[in-house]
């Protein structure tokens, strides 16, 4: 059977028109992303930190995950050895040496840091990972499919994974106690600590005060608040009296995560025209090289 | 009928010593699956909440994708600039296109906690996602691999539908159905074929994309701006160094001659393609000053060394010897290890170059894992030797005749029977 080239651009019409047709839809496909000017935040102040690990009952109570009594939190052994967010406990306090001689050593808590441009929420196959306007970026356990892109993609290495399921794992961090906070509760681990070493309220308000308590006591903390500028700013900022870096928070530079290969992506797919317009070279060529045979053979 | 290629069903003696050793590979891989559905994925891998994606990630389907590169640089060379004296090649590597993603599928389902949800993939887009991307047009190609395949089934099947008993009064209305598909096919083909390149050069390209958004968790010597771009001119370098090196396994296997005189003709282009390829990355290098960390040596570093220098440098030096292009051992070689450095460099993109911003201990793969994937590659090679026997895939080239169509992808024109 023979196509004659007047089929050929017919169909070829036909199904290009189909395919533009999907442009748009695919350019507004994104889930929920939202940067509102009053989000929350909490800076914690590790300075003021006693590593009563409180925080770490108070969610696993609010998240109902199971936990040991209370009274065990006291067993400082745990500090031997650095921990790291699991799937049974969202958030973790490990302990480091304090550089001056004779002071307490220094407990920094760690969870999730509900990015401003969340790499997660830019990662996830299927969207299931949001940021609300309250800043929390929360996953939805209706869309997962348990790829684990945003543990490729996190940039703290936060999310985890239930890897012991064999049906229905999941995803679990630190959801900024997102349905508490919907009570107008404020989180778990904020409201437990006896030493109030978090405070939760408007991040703008937070990197305010946060640089007020520098400049009111410029020998008790080094210069920097972390999670002001990193990956593009976070919800969750932290003061300290001995650099970041060694205490286990990664170097970050001021980029968002998601940011060149969003870019990247969408220059690739802008209103599909670099693939249509492949096609349509590669049609070309097709024909030519097709009407050169033809006619070498007439 | 004129054919100018007559591929047939090959006949030969399936049960071999080594297809013996290749099933028992096959089952010890499904022991392990069955243990990981049954267990979950924690059971058998070695994966960790620091190191999530292992071997089953970047050697099933990121090399998996990349060496299946064979059906669409075949398909571009053979059917769009219309190349027919490579339409020979075009068959052998549709199927090893079609298998290989089949195999990614498979693979990605193995990884994929919540494997059951993988259509939600169809239904929850989010288009700022590498990955959706990734996943949304490896799914259309590899609908278009099984459409591009399915002329070969037609071709085999019209007019020797034959089904036994009871059945054989269906024989005469899937006789029709076969012709009327046949019909559209020839009509459709060609928009097919085109799709197929346009997916594969957006799909190998993102693949390159994934790792990005991991920012300095990737070993600079990998995260580059232009991975994209090197994702897939290795993805089209080594689309004919796969070709050449299957169509001399089979050959060997089944007891053919080597067609040397379309696999020169092919290792023609490798070199020029190789020599793009490694002019990018090695620009990219000193441009981004990365050449640096060659100095300290670790595992990254040995690895990105022998990347380039085992599976680039070396088999582009062998593919622009004109003298190596005649000889079988040469070629073979040098395809070989075009097909090693691809391998490893996704590997090495993915695993190797992937550190964790906190401490943790280092990933190797599990025996699980690797009997997973070691048992994947057997069935695909048993699959492959089934299709060859059942399907006209492999045959001899007639060059006096040559076929008038334009998507001459079935090889016939007309079907006599």
């Amino acid at each position: 059977m023979k196509q004659s080239r007047r089929d050929f651009l017919k169909t070829a019409g036909i199904l290009g028109a189909g395919l533009a047709g999907l442009a748009p839809k695919k350019a507004l496909a994104a889930p929920k992303n939202v940067l509102s000017d009053d989000r929350m935040g909490v800076l914690v102040d590790t300075t003021l930190c006693i590593g009563c690990r409180r925080c770490e009952y108070a969610c696993k109570v609010a998240h109902d995950l199971p936990s040991d009594p209370i009274e065990s939190y006291n067993d400082r052994s745990v500090f031997a050895q650095k921990r790291r967010p699991d799937p049974s406990a969202l958030t973790v306090v490990n302990e480091f040496e304090n550089p001056v001689a004779g002071r307490a050593s220094i407990n920094v808590k760690t969870q999730c840091r509900h990015c401003d441009y969340p790499a997660c929420v830019s990662a996830c196959i299927v969207g299931a990972f949001s940021k609300q306007e309250n800043g929390a970026v929360i996953w939805d356990e209706g869309k997962c499919i348990g790829c684990r892109y945003c543990m490729v993609a996190c940039p703290f290495q936060v999310p985890t994974f239930e890897y012991e399921k064999a049906l229905q794992p999941e995803i679990r961090k630190c959801d900024f106690c997102f349905k508490r906070t919907g009570e107008g509760k404020i989180p778990a681990c904020v409201e437990i600590c006896p030493m109030e070493v978090m405070k939760y309220g408007k991040r703008h308000e937070l990197v305010e005060l946060a640089h007020q308590r520098i400049k009111d006591n410029p020998g008790r903390y080094i210069d920097r608040v972390y999670g002001e500028y990193e990956v593009g700013g976070t919800s969750w900022l932290y003061l300290a009296s001995k650099e970041f870096e060694k205490l286990d928070f990664p170097e970050l530079g001021p980029d968002p995560a998601p940011g060149a290969s969003e870019s990247l992506q969408h220059a690739i797919f802008a209103y599909f025209v670099p693939p249509i317009s492949l096609f349509a070279l590669l049609g070309g060529i097709m024909w030519i090289s097709k009407r050169g045979k033809e006619s070498e053979e007439e | 009928m004129n054919l100018a290629i007559k591929a047939e069903p090959l006949k030969f003696k399936f049960f071999t010593p080594g297809v013996i050793v290749l099933s028992l590979l096959v089952l010890n891989g499904l022991v392990f699956a069955f243990f990981r559905f049954v267990l979950g994925i924690g059971a058998v891998t070695n994966l960790s909440q620091e190191y999530p994606w292992g071997i089953w990630i970047g050697i099933d389907v990121a090399a998996g994708v990349a060496l299946a590169a064979g059906g669409f640089t075949t398909a571009a060379l053979g059917h769009i600039f219309h190349r027919e004296e490579y339409h020979l090649i075009t068959r052998p590597a549709l199927l090893t296109a079609m298998l290989g993603y089949t195999f990614v599928a498979l693979g990605v389902v193995m990884d994929l906690g919540r494997y059951y949800n993988i259509w939600h993939v169809m239904i929850f887009w989010n288009g700022n996602s590498v990955l959706f991307e990734v996943g949304i047009c490896v799914m259309a190609y590899l609908s278009v691999l099984y459409i591009e395949f399915l002329p070969l089934v037609t071709e085999r099947f019209m007019g020797r539908v034959n089904l036994p008993g009871l059945f054989a009064r269906f024989n005469k209305g899937i006789d029709r159905f076969l012709r009327f598909l046949d019909g559209g096919l020839n009509r459709a083909m060609f928009f097919f074929i085109i799709l197929g390149v346009v997916l594969s050069c957006l799909h190998q390209s993102s693949l390159g994309t994934l790792m990005m958004i991991a920012g300095p968790k990737i070993h600079p010597l990998w995260q580059t701006p232009i991975a994209p771009l090197l994702f897939l001119l290795s993805a089209i370098s080594v689309g004919f160094p796969m070709v050449i090196m299957e169509s001399m396994l089979a050959s060997r296997s089944f007891g053919l001659k080597p067609e040397m005189h379309v696999l020169s003709k092919l290792a023609r282009f490798i070199g020029p393609l190789l020599a793009v390829y490694l002019a990018f990355k090695i620009g990219d290098m000193v441009i981004r000053e990365t050449f640096v960390y060659l100095t300290d040596l670790n595992l990254q570093t040995t690895m990105f060394l022998i990347e380039v220098v085992v599976g680039f440098v070396i088999p582009l030096r062998i593919f622009l010897d004109r003298k190596a292009l005649k000889s079988p051992f040469w070629i073979f070689l040098a395809s070989v290890l075009v097909v090693f450095g691809v391998l490893l460099n996704r590997f090495n993109n993915f695993v190797i170059a992937y550190k964790p911003p906190v401490e943790a201990a280092a990933y190797f793969p599990s025996i699980g894992e690797i009997s997973i994937t070691v048992g994947f590659i057997a069935l695909e090679v048993l699959l492959y030797r089934l299709f060859v026997r059942v399907f006209p895939i492999i045959g001899q080239p007639d060059l006096s005749h040559r076929p008038r169509t334009k998507f001459a992808i079935r090889g016939t024109q007309e079907i006599e029977d």
